[in-house]
């Protein structure tokens, strides 16, 4: 419709003629052409559907999802028991797909960064190695690379009676990885308190000390007391609340453990395995990023006596996001999709109990309706925040 | 060869230079770009670098604040001699300005926040200090109404003009061109032109690679002359233009004067 306010404007100028020539009558003409054929394809599609669904009498609807799912789910952030609904179960399969992705998503960003910057470091070895990741972690199709995260877990890792032991009380074995967590106890809620504190009051301290800098002149290491506020404010607490030691260690009994926590073979293969792929693509958007900024920039930086860590910083990371930001937003959306390979794996994610649920009750229109609908809003909500940053970190042009 | 270099060194060496290069070459890989580069600058002195393209005197003026690293020689500034020492290159950079042909502004900070980023930063000025000083700049140069706008939003006159301000409110020692006006649109030259010219006039030490032969005329007090890598000829203005010593220079000359 954009082309015909123009064409409007043009058509005024030489008076109303009805040709195909036109650029406004093309503009609608190819229009209505183009929505007709959707709207008959859409038709087709719904009636054919329903039709299909009468002739084999099968109900549509929701109402499924209040039945009984009467199928177990490996691992799960809620309780969760077969007698349970589908609704619930689905619930499951959309907290575990959350946990993997954004869990995922920090850890992909973070091995990427690094990465990435080590492609353009000056040491030869560093940045060769660096390249190898990339083109070794791009190359190979994400399936394959879960199949073999998932068989180092499985097929490497001893059985649960001889579990490799590295830190006492942590064990590595078959049915993944086993570590001690702490017994339960009031001062560990007091410790989730006053790390939330901590932080408050490294924001403070931020906002205190760039105040300070334009009062004085006098810079801050606003990262360091950072640091010591966030760690330090819990560590006092448990001094202070008598530094309680007892922990849930796990131990072997009968065939397997029981205390402590568990990451299970198929989470730590989904995890990493998409985390080490995703970050293979974002090592090369942050890589691009930093190389568009013009080189130019480093050097007047430079050459106003900056230090080459302030010039990172003030100067190349700002003007470097504007361009990583969008591309990094689609590597986010890609992880989250790709997540639906836990499948594949046996990691019991969103599209996994969507299939049980579909295989079991016939409801597969309204299943796979379900699963899009859930990918979808969790997409739109990772697009939603990296544009509204993005158009918090845009530069101002004429 | 290298003891008369070295004497000649010695003979232009005042007691009063703040820059001094000695025997100073560079290479590009195979390219042998800066010849045996001998050079002294006083403190105060306006020097025009002239030259064909190629002729290294951009690399030249670069390897004063170590933007270049040279492979033999020296190179003094302001009694601080450039070598990897990374804390000395800062501490000469402080005190070296330098003017870019594509003006290099942060796009993403306002003219005001282009002035003031290395003098809270590597200054620890105030920034209310900060921002006086980088407001009396901007108005020399004729922009301060302009402080809050983006570089995106200025012509390129103005831009270069702003890059100078950012310079100055470092209060360097030293002022390096690089072919300041050579990315300017023609009506934009004179308005740069200007700023250097009043620059020239407080007794700022200025090395200024351009082509403006006007400029050389009514400021310079030594024209340089390179070609290859090498200085060919160096002569006050008048002498240079005048009774230009040797060929490569008269056919140089012929080529830039002819329309």
């Amino acid at each position: 419709m954009t082309s015909e306010s123009g064409g409007a404007g043009r058509g005024a100028h030489s008076g109303f003629t009805l040709s195909i020539n036109d650029p406004t009558v093309r503009a609608v003409v190819f229009q209505v052409l183009i929505i007709g054929a959707v709207v008959l394809l859409g038709w087709w599609l719904v009636h054919n559907t329903l039709d299909n669904l009468a002739r084999r009498s099968i109900a549509t609807g929701f109402g499924f999802l209040e039945r009984e799912a009467s199928f177990g789910i490996g691992e799960s952030m809620i309780d969760y028991h077969p007698r349970d609904s589908y609704g619930r179960a689905f619930l499951v399969g959309v907290l575990n797909t959350l946990k993997v992705s954004v869990i995922g998503i920090i850890v992909a960003t973070v091995i990427g960064t690094l990465v990435g910057i080590a492609r353009l470091s000056s040491n030869w070895l560093l940045a060769k190695l660096a390249s190898l990741y990339v083109e070794v972690v791009r190359n190979v199709p994400p399936l394959l690379q879960l199949f073999v995260w998932y068989a180092v877990i499985t097929e490497s890792m001893p059985s649960v009676r001889e579990a490799f032991n590295p830190l006492p009380g942590v064990f590595l074995s078959q049915r993944g990885i086993k570590i001690p967590v702490p017994e339960s106890d009031p001062v560990w809620n007091w410790m989730i308190v006053a790390l939330l504190v901590g932080v408050a009051a490294a924001i403070a301290m931020t906002r205190w000390a760039r105040a300070r800098q334009a009062r004085t002149g006098q810079p801050f290491p606003v990262g360091l007391a950072s640091l010591g506020l966030i760690f330090g404010m819990p560590l006092l607490t448990w001094l202070v609340g008598g530094a309680p030691t007892a922990m849930d260690v796990p131990r072997v009994q009968g065939f397997n453990f029981v205390g402590g926590a568990t990451m299970s073979p198929e989470f730590f293969a989904i995890l990493f395995g998409l985390s080490i792929y995703t970050a293979g693509f974002i090592a090369e958007v942050v890589r691009s990023g930093i190389v568009a900024v013009n080189w130019g920039q480093t050097e007047a930086a430079r050459s106003l006596g900056l230090s080459s860590g302030n010039t990172l910083r003030l100067v190349v990371l700002p003007q470097a996001l504007r361009v990583i930001v969008p591309p990094l937003t689609s590597q986010y959306l890609n992880l989250t999709k790709n997540s639906s390979l836990a499948l594949a794996i046996g990691y019991p994610d969103l599209v996994s109990i969507a299939n049980t649920t579909i295989n079991q009750t016939g409801q597969s229109i309204e299943g796979v309706a379900m699963i899009m609908g859930t990918y979808l809003t969790i997409s739109l909500g990772i697009s939603l925040f990296m544009n509204w940053y993005n158009k918090r970190i845009a530069l101002v042009e004429r | 060869m290298a003891t008369t270099t070295s004497a000649a060194a010695q003979r232009q060496t005042g007691t009063d230079a703040i820059i001094q290069c000695v025997g100073v070459h560079k290479w590009y890989g195979e390219f042998h770009v800066l010849k045996d580069i001998n050079l002294s600058v006083r403190k105060g002195e306006r020097i025009v670098v002239c030259g064909p393209s190629g002729s290294g005197k951009s690399t030249l003026i670069r390897c004063i604040n170590r933007l270049e690293e040279h492979q033999r020689g020296q190179i003094i500034v302001d009694g601080i001699e450039l070598t990897n020492n990374l804390k000395n290159i800062e501490l000469v950079r402080r005190e070296v300005g330098m003017v870019f042909q594509h003006f290099n502004l942060f796009p993403h900070l306002t003219v005001l926040e282009n002035c003031t980023l290395a003098p809270i930063w590597v200054r620890r000025q105030p920034k209310a200090e900060a921002e006086a000083t980088a407001m009396k700049y901007l108005e020399r140069v004729q922009i301060a109404s302009q402080a809050n706008k983006f570089p995106g939003q200025l012509s390129g006159g103005q831009q270069q003009r702003v890059a100078i301000a950012r310079s100055l409110c470092m209060s360097p020692k030293i002022m390096l061109f690089d072919e300041p006006t050579s990315a300017l649109d023609p009506e934009m030259v004179k308005e740069v032109l200007d700023v250097m010219i009043g620059l020239a006039e407080t007794g700022m030490t200025m090395l200024c690679v351009t082509h403006e032969m006007g400029f050389a005329k009514s400021v310079a007090d030594r024209v340089i002359f390179m070609d290859r890598g090498e200085i060919v000829e160096q002569n006050t203005p008048d002498e240079f233009f005048t009774n230009p010593r040797s060929e490569r220079t008269r056919l140089f000359l012929s080529q830039i004067l002819s329309h």
